[in-house]
């Protein structure tokens, strides 16, 4: 991919990152700043529609995407801080609106200039961070979103590797689900417990300081769990850390 | 079929303070996953391998007709019988009629998933005949009475500790000892007399064999060669996906299959069946009836389940699956479990009556990564959720919730709003960043922390910022 010359980057923030974390937003506008692009913020985004999508509710779903679309029309970019609501704009709007002739063409459009934070800076900017220093261990959970659906691995780990005095350890089972799912986590509370306990378990056995991944869904469910536990594993979006901004509090911290 | 009386969460519960099922799914399925990736990486053209599986099985759907009628000619013209069965009733209907036309009093049966999906066993049973379960896992769970629970390994919610328990009870003389050796010693002679004196021998298929007539099944034990050989009569049930053109094809998706499966490269026993015996052959049954089953097969082809069509029962999905390996097989409560299962489970009992399973998904997609034949499984789960929703089958508290979040989605303001009012509502919970309990979303706070927001929304504080840097974009376009 070429990347055009100081591009015009919509960044859609997803809810979570705009109600729970807002830093990830800010270090998202930081990174792409840093990377050349002109970062715009439209103001009529909501939600990319993965709950409706996600429970059968076919009509909400495209409905929540025509309107997404319609907001990043301008935009020669859209970057998300997440795999899962980038994974959504690439793969489920098409499909959702497939029959539709007013919005296929359009879906697909958005498809694709949408793209998941990491991969974006990676694959498309060619961005790497400077002068970054965290002295801390750290430990990367895929999650599956971004993995299955966009092929995201190799980017947060270059990006990582960048920064000077993070050591990387490997996690057992690093891309298996952590059991979140969305809804899924509190329709079936129990058995994503036990899924999550599985990866709270894992990531204590690292032995990192930090547990980083790329869905603040899934850190909020991995943070949650760890902290439950009584561990001191510190959970950070992966771009928090590219950013420098792993000086502030984890998530559940305040600062 | 035999739908248990309890729901799927309270049957899940149970499972999931099974700490004994835990250690035996994960000996299981942490076997299978490991020696399946080391298969799949000594096999370079494994991609091109599974093209060419999906290939193969795409095209036998699209000539469904053409391919089935070219297996009964073939079939019949080799001596068998063909049977053809439009559901489980008339399947059983067909299987028993033929045992009681033979007098029969003791059926041998080799595993067979199809068998369990027409509710065969009780069938037998209730027709007064002696059935005796001759793959060793089938055995094992004929004893404790209790139905597979995983479509490869059907007694892998057992582990061999409990085992050597069920042995030393129903085996005369018990075995000696408990290791694996001296148990599998210990049913082999249990059950060598049951093979010699049976009447009927039941056995599945892996394939069907258009061109030749033939059914072909694939074991590691020899019990299905010992199920289908020495009894007179030889009766074959097979769902009618199971049709391939040639044996070549067979061998193109036996390669798939062996390796998704167990990690091996071949089984132990792979046989085709081809007619009863023939006049000079040494042994071989005198009859063979084969019943091709559609059971609700006819009708995915024509929806947007016609991909689950190519399944060839690898179990790779279930075994790679979060929410299998805590649960179990026995939780699902159908026939298939897992992945496969939830797609299958909603066309055999009915979406009402299972309506839980495609929900009860991450949607993580490590099934479809798998899948030897590229079965897209979340993107089949996610159909029976836009079914269910359709059919007005969610709850009323999720349609309503859900329906008040989309009326404030699609309106940027009321759902800025929203969120702001949100997340310091959640501020009044819970202290030093976390909240360890929250009405609403206790499935959350039951089990782990929820963090607590930060206090302003990442809209605010843009927005403020923005209006800071006076004269910038501050207030762009809104809708």
């Amino acid at each position: 991919m070429s990347a055009k010359s100081n591009p015009r980057v919509g960044l859609f923030l997803t809810c979570l990152v705009d109600a729970i974390r807002p830093g990830i937003g800010f270090a998202a506008i930081q990174l792409l700043e840093e990377a050349g692009c002109r970062v715009e913020v439209p103001q009529a985004q909501t939600c990319c529609g993965q709950p409706a999508l996600n429970s059968g509710d076919d009509k909400d779903a495209a409905d929540l995407a025509r309107r997404t679309i319609a907001a990043f029309e301008g935009h020669d970019y859209v970057v998300l801080p997440s795999g899962s609501c980038a994974g959504t704009m690439v793969h489920a709007y098409p499909e959702l609106l497939a029959g539709d002739p007013e919005w296929a063409a359009r879906a697909r459009d958005l498809a694709a200039r949408a793209h998941e934070i990491t991969s974006f800076l990676v694959d498309v900017m060619g961005y790497r961070p400077q002068g970054r220093r965290l002295d801390a261990t750290a430990t990367y959970h895929d999650s599956c979103a971004g993995l299955r659906e966009l092929g995201i691995a190799a980017q947060p780990r270059a990006l990582l590797a960048s920064v000077e005095g993070l050591e990387m350890r490997g996690l057992e089972g690093n891309d298996v689900c952590c059991g979140f799912g969305g809804t899924f986590c509190v329709k079936y509370s129990s058995i994503s417990n036990a899924i999550v306990t599985e990866k709270a378990e894992a990531v204590e056995r690292t032995g990192a300081d930090l547990l980083l991944s790329g869905d603040l869904g899934c850190l909020m469910n991995m943070a949650g769990k760890l902290h439950r536990r009584g561990a001191k594993t510190r959970c950070f979006h992966t771009i928090e850390v590219v950013a420098g901004r792993a000086g502030g509090p984890a998530i559940g911290e305040e600062g | 079929m035999n739908a248990p009386q309890q729901g799927f969460k309270e049957r899940a519960d149970a499972e999931l303070k099974n700490a004994v099922l835990k250690i035996a799914i994960d000996r299981t399925t942490g076997n299978a996953e490991r020696k399946r990736a080391v298969a799949v990486a000594a096999f370079p053209e494994f991609q091109a391998a599974r093209a060419r599986g999906r290939a193969i099985k795409d095209h036998v759907i699209a000539h469904l007709d053409h391919y089935l009628e070219m297996f009964e000619r073939n079939a019949t013209a080799a001596g068998a019988t063909v049977h053809w069965a439009s559901d489980d009733a008339e399947a059983r209907a067909i299987i028993t009629r033929i045992c009681l036309e033979a007098d029969a009093k003791l059926v041998t049966r080799a595993k067979s998933m199809l068998g369990e999906e027409i509710g065969l066993p009780h069938a037998l049973a209730d027709a007064g005949i002696e059935r005796v379960e001759t793959d060793l896992a089938e055995h094992i769970i004929q004893l404790a009475g209790e139905r597979p629970s995983h479509i490869v390994w059907p007694a892998m919610h057992r582990t061999r500790e409990q085992v050597a328990i069920l042995f030393k009870e129903a085996h005369h003389p018990p075995p000696a000892a408990d290791d694996p050796a001296t148990m599998v010693q210990s049913a082999r002679r249990e059950l060598r007399a049951k093979f010699l004196g049976a009447d009927v021998g039941i056995s599945g298929a892996n394939f069907l064999v258009a061109d030749t007539g033939a059914t072909c099944t694939v074991t590691n034990e020899g019990n299905a060669e010992l199920t289908t050989t020495p009894p007179r009569i030889h009766i074959v049930t097979a769902g009618i996906e199971k049709l391939v053109p040639s044996t070549a094809h067979a061998f193109a998706l036996l390669r798939l299959l062996v390796r998704s499966a167990t990690g091996g490269e071949m089984t132990q026993y792979t046989t085709f069946h081809c007619g009863p015996k023939r006049p000079g052959d040494a042994d071989g049954p005198e009859e063979m009836h084969i019943v091709l089953v559609d059971n609700g097969r006819t009708r995915m082809l024509a929806d947007e389940f016609r991909p689950m069509l190519r399944c060839i029962r690898c179990g790779a999905c279930m075994n790679h699956c979060v929410v299998y390996r805590q649960i179990g097989g026995h939780a699902y409560g159908g026939t298939y479990p897992g992945p496969m299962g939830a797609v299958l489970t909603p066309v055999l009992d009915g979406l009402a009556q299972s309506r839980d399973l495609p929900h009860a998904c991450t949607m993580n997609g490590r099934c479809a990564e798998v899948c030897p034949v590229e079965i897209p499984l979340p993107t089949l789960l996610r159909a029976w959720r836009t079914r269910s929703w359709r059919e007005r089958l969610e709850p009323r508290s999720v349609r309503a919730a859900l329906g008040l979040w989309a009326m404030a989605a699609r309106r940027p303001w009321l759902y800025r709003l929203g969120s702001r009012i949100g997340v310091r509502a959640l501020r009044l919970f819970g202290r030093r960043g976390w909240i360890g309990s929250l009405p609403l979303v206790g499935g959350w706070t039951a089990y782990r922390d929820l963090p607590r927001p930060s206090g302003r929304t990442f809209m605010e504080q843009y927005r403020a910022g923005q209006a800071g840097r006076a004269g910038q974009t501050g207030r762009e376009a809104r809708k």
